[in-house]
């Protein structure tokens, strides 16, 4: 897919050991677009690459929100058993929409988002990500609105079909409820995950509160100084000087106390946040492989009965026999192919864990630390701003 | 690993004794630094010390007026009990010179209403005592009464009258249990604690503390000594039985011993009419009254007084809302560390991964620096609260200023009114004296009243020095307490301030210096 047009010229930017395969995005430049109830937020993605499967060793195109979640669904869709990256909330409050940070953190989840599939060996060779980081406006938009249509595909309605059959059978082989797939260690994976989730979304919870305090934390100390300030005002000499030095230090304060709530919600409860939706996106998984369980299931569990069926069948009514066989065949073959599929599901969410762990390990480590380092400067700063002003408070007389 | 050296360059500023609080201070900072030599093996060192300046844990029915713990508690760090700070701080140099050494109040007991008719057999009216006890200066001997709240009231009362023109410390206020959220327990601690303090605050003014009024209310024992005032209504009464007497000119004066007191609230409803006649006419009419408030001295420093008591009021309340700022901080943090050990023990006990294990020791050290961080803040928010109280006590205070400053302004009045009744009498005197002359042979009834007029005269004029020299007493002791206020408050500012930042400093772990920058 070398397109004719290569840039021969070089970026600046590429790696000197040229050659080096690499794959470069990101999402930035968020810019509100339309008027009124319509507008939305595009994003300017860039990617630089040299890999071969690529057009051009860079590409800039715009993208909104429902281009990165037709990617996201697309690859949901076709790659079962993997954890699909996953994307920022897509409702918000309305007004709370086009607030500045709320807009940068849906750029910063986007770009993770984006990186993750560049990094995933499997999803970052897929055709829908290349037509997502290249293809025009309006090829995207034509591939974005026949997806997200009412228009279901064809495959949507036989699986809601072999839905209802399953069910069928389940209630004419005199199952009650659907079966499950329960090994030791799948449970406890399962109860590991959905725990899991709950801790999270708690600590997560918690962290988001503990912006809050920062910010109204700075807010009174800012209001106190200045309160403490007009105090000192009244009595003059003295006494003037050094109130206005705690007031002054209290303002200062306030400043660093509002950025490290900014700090705290970008470095810190962003991530834990992110970390939930990966949570969710296993979950997602899981409901991905109990399906394939099932069908895999009871597809065998037909082709057994159909089998017996046969072997009567060949004895009894030997010109009924050929026809059957081969509907049974056709149902071994799909039989097959559903045991297949789930194994594959199987495989690859072992696979997928032990990665998912690694990089939540890497991840959140980091967010830790950033906490850590931010609440220790705080600290620091308080400390030694209030310790500044002690010595002129201790050497103020009041005679 | 070195611990932290933070507690003993602690200033002195920190006189409020508070050996305690300087060895938690040690314990917490030490703690600190060793999680921080801990903390991630992963990634560059850096102190994981979490946070924040203080929280004030908000007192569980506080109204605009926090409660600061009661000087029972303080005493055991107080001045009052041998401090091994080196400086003395103002307040414990005030409190260390007062007429008493020592006031508590305590045991607080219901008793029943002695004479009490229940109209349910098996319950009567009960109200609580507490236990007063006293040592004065110089003296061995304690004192010990049982006094309830009304006790308390009329001592206000007496002292209100008795100095006139001080700033009389307030008493705490009466609000009945029935408008209050909290429970009667509660409520009563509250109103024990706040007794104290007021007995403490009185003890300490110059004026009232060797007072006989006080030594009377805490030295007597049994029933309360001092008079309480008979009702309003009686008085009222009095008075209106004495208006038609006066009206006709039978009563015409008010005597020199009653000048000395207000008209608001005496039985003397002439004088109240009067002076009341006087002030409209002064401030709405326009006229000017014969004598008026020269001191420009003290009208400055009045106006200074009530831009100070605005700023102060602000202030207040911004103290307040920084106290809750820091205490949903603390919280907040501890609810969070509270998460993140939950986090951490299932972590360890579910894991599927050796990751999984590591990342719950991360986990599991920012839980604890969290919760410890959390702990620090409850504890820097009772020093907070304890300096930034100063605000509102000055405002209980301007409340003070403000009566004596009125005492001033009526006893003013008072003179006024005396004035101008002095002036009226004259002139009809006059008028009298025209008339009888053109009388051939004078006219005896006339003659009469204008002799009349001249004793009534001579008693107003007499009341008139009084009043003069009530006024001019009010008005030194204006003077006198504006200058100790002036001082107080320099003192008392700075000290709060000296010590909100000191506890600052002191309860925040000051991170490893050689783990900074690392």
């Amino acid at each position: 897919m070398i397109s004719a047009e290569r840039s021969q010229s070089q970026s600046p930017r590429s790696p000197a050991a040229a050659g080096a395969p690499f794959l470069t995005i990101s999402v930035t430049d968020p810019v509100k677009m339309g008027t009124g109830v319509q507008s939305y937020i595009s994003y300017r993605v860039i990617t630089k690459t040299n890999l071969p499967e690529f057009e051009g060793q860079e590409k800039i195109v715009i993208r909104r929100y429902s281009d990165f979640e037709w990617l996201h669904d697309r690859l949901a869709e076709k790659y079962k058993g993997i954890f699909i990256p996953p994307l920022p909330e897509k409702n918000a409050v309305e007004k709370f929409r086009f607030s500045k940070e709320f807009i940068e953190m849906r750029c910063q989840a986007l770009d993770l988002f984006v990186n993750r599939i560049a990094s995933h060996p499997e999803l970052k060779q897929t055709e829908d990500f290349r037509i997502f980081l290249q293809a025009d406006e309006e090829k995207m938009d034509r591939a974005r609105s026949y997806e997200t249509g009412i228009f279901k595909k064809p495959s949507d309605f036989l699986q809601m079909f072999k839905d209802v059959q399953s069910k069928v059978s389940d209630v004419v082989l005199g199952k009650e409820k659907p079966v499950e797939e329960s090994t030791p260690e799948y449970e406890k994976l399962k109860n590991y995950i959905f725990e899991l989730e709950n801790h999270l979304a708690e600590a997560q919870k918690q962290a988001f509160r503990l912006v809050k305090r920062h910010r109204e934390l700075g807010q009174s100390l800012a209001d106190f100084g200045k309160a403490i300030k007009l105090l000192g005002a009244c009595e003059g000499d003295s006494l003037e000087k050094v109130f206005s030095e705690v007031g002054s230090k209290s303002e200062m304060l306030s400043v660093k106390l509002q950025r490290e709530a900014d700090n705290l919600l970008f470095h810190f409860e962003e991530p834990l946040k992110d970390y939930v939706r990966s949570v969710q996106s296993i979950k997602a998984t899981m409901v991905d492989r109990a399906n394939a369980f099932r069908q895999h299931f009871d597809l065998d569990q037909e082709r057994k009965y159909k089998e017996l069926n046969l072997e009567k069948l060949k004895f009894m009514n030997p010109e009924k026999f050929s026809e059957t066989e081969v509907e049974f065949r056709e149902l071994k073959a799909d039989s097959e192919e559903a045991t297949k599929r789930f194994e594959h599901i199987v495989a690859v969410m072992e696979e997928e864990l032990a990665r998912f762990q690694e990089q939540k390990t890497a991840d959140i480590g980091l967010a830790f630390h950033e906490f850590a380092k931010g609440q220790a400067k705080l600290a620091k700063d308080i400390a030694d701003a209030w310790r500044s002003v002690l010595p002129k408070l201790e050497a103020c007389s009041t005679s | 690993m070195m611990s932290s050296t933070a507690p003993t360059d602690l200033p002195a500023g920190d006189e409020d004794g508070d050996m305690e609080t300087l060895h938690l201070a040690a314990t917490a900072a030490s703690d600190y630094a060793s999680v921080a030599s801990t903390f991630d093996p992963l990634l560059s060192a850096s102190p994981p010390s979490p946070p924040t300046p203080a929280a004030f844990p908000l007192s569980p029915a506080s109204s605009s007026f926090v409660d600061p713990p009661s000087y029972a508690d303080v005493a055991a760090s107080s001045p009052h009990s041998a401090s091994a700070s080196s400086s003395a701080s103002p307040r414990s140099a005030r409190a260390a010179a007062s007429e008493y050494t020592f006031i508590a109040v305590s045991d607080p007991a219901p008793e029943a209403e002695p004479a009490a008719t229940s109209l349910v057999p098996g319950s009567s009216p009960t109200y609580i005592t507490y236990l007063v006890i006293s040592a004065r200066r110089g003296e061995h001997r304690r004192h010990a009464v049982r006094r309830r709240f009304r006790d308390f009231v009329t001592l206000a009362d007496r002292l209100a009258e008795a100095f006139r023109g001080h700033f009389v410390p307030p008493r705490p206020d009466k609000n009945t249990v029935e408008s209050q959220v909290m429970q009667r327990d509660e409520f009563v601690a509250q109103r024990r604690a706040a007794l104290e303090r007021y007995l403490w605050r009185l003890a300490e003014h110059p004026a009232i503390g060797p007072s006989d009024e006080l030594r009377v209310f805490l030295q007597v024992e049994g029933k309360m000594p001092l008079p309480s005032s008979t009702d309003v209504a009686s008085r009222m009464l009095d008075g209106a039985a004495r208006l038609p007497r006066q009206l006709l000119g039978e009563e015409t004066v008010a005597t020199p011993q009653d000048v000395v007191q207000p008209a608001k609230g005496g039985r003397d409803l002439l004088r109240i009419f009067k002076e009341l006649k006087q002030s409209v006419v002064s401030d709405w009419a326009g006229v000017k009254p014969p004598l008026v408030e020269e001191d420009k001295d003290f009208l400055e420093k009045k106006q200074k007084l009530q831009d100070w008591e605005q700023q102060l009021t602000s202030s207040s309340q911004q103290a307040e809302a920084l106290v809750k700022a820091q205490q949903d901080m603390g919280e907040t943090m501890g609810a969070l560390g509270l998460a993140f050990i939950k986090l951490t023990k299932f972590e360890t006990e579910e894991a599927l991964y050796d990751s999984q294990r590591i990342r719950a020791a991360d986990s599991k050290r920012i839980a604890t620096a969290a919760v410890k961080a959390s702990r620090a803040c409850r504890d820097l928010n009772t020093q907070s609260v304890k300096y930034l109280d100063t605000l509102h006590e000055h405002l209980g205070i301007m409340l003070s200023v403000h009566t004596a400053f009125f005492d001033r302004s009526s006893a003013l009045l008072t003179v006024q009114t005396l004035m101008s009744d002095l002036a009226s009498l004259q002139s009809r005197i006059e008028k009298l004296e025209a008339a009888a002359s053109k009388i051939f042979g004078g006219d005896r009834a006339r003659l009469r009243k204008v002799e009349e007029l001249r004793e009534t005269i001579r008693a107003t004029e007499d009341a008139k020095c009084c009043a003069l020299r009530e006024y001019e007493r009010i008005k030194e002791n204006n003077r006198s307490e504006l200058h100790r206020l002036d001082q107080e408050r320099k003192d008392d500012m700075l000290e709060m301030l000296k010590g909100y930042v000191a506890s600052q400093i002191e309860w925040i772990p000051y991170p490893n210096p050689r783990r900074v920058g690392e």
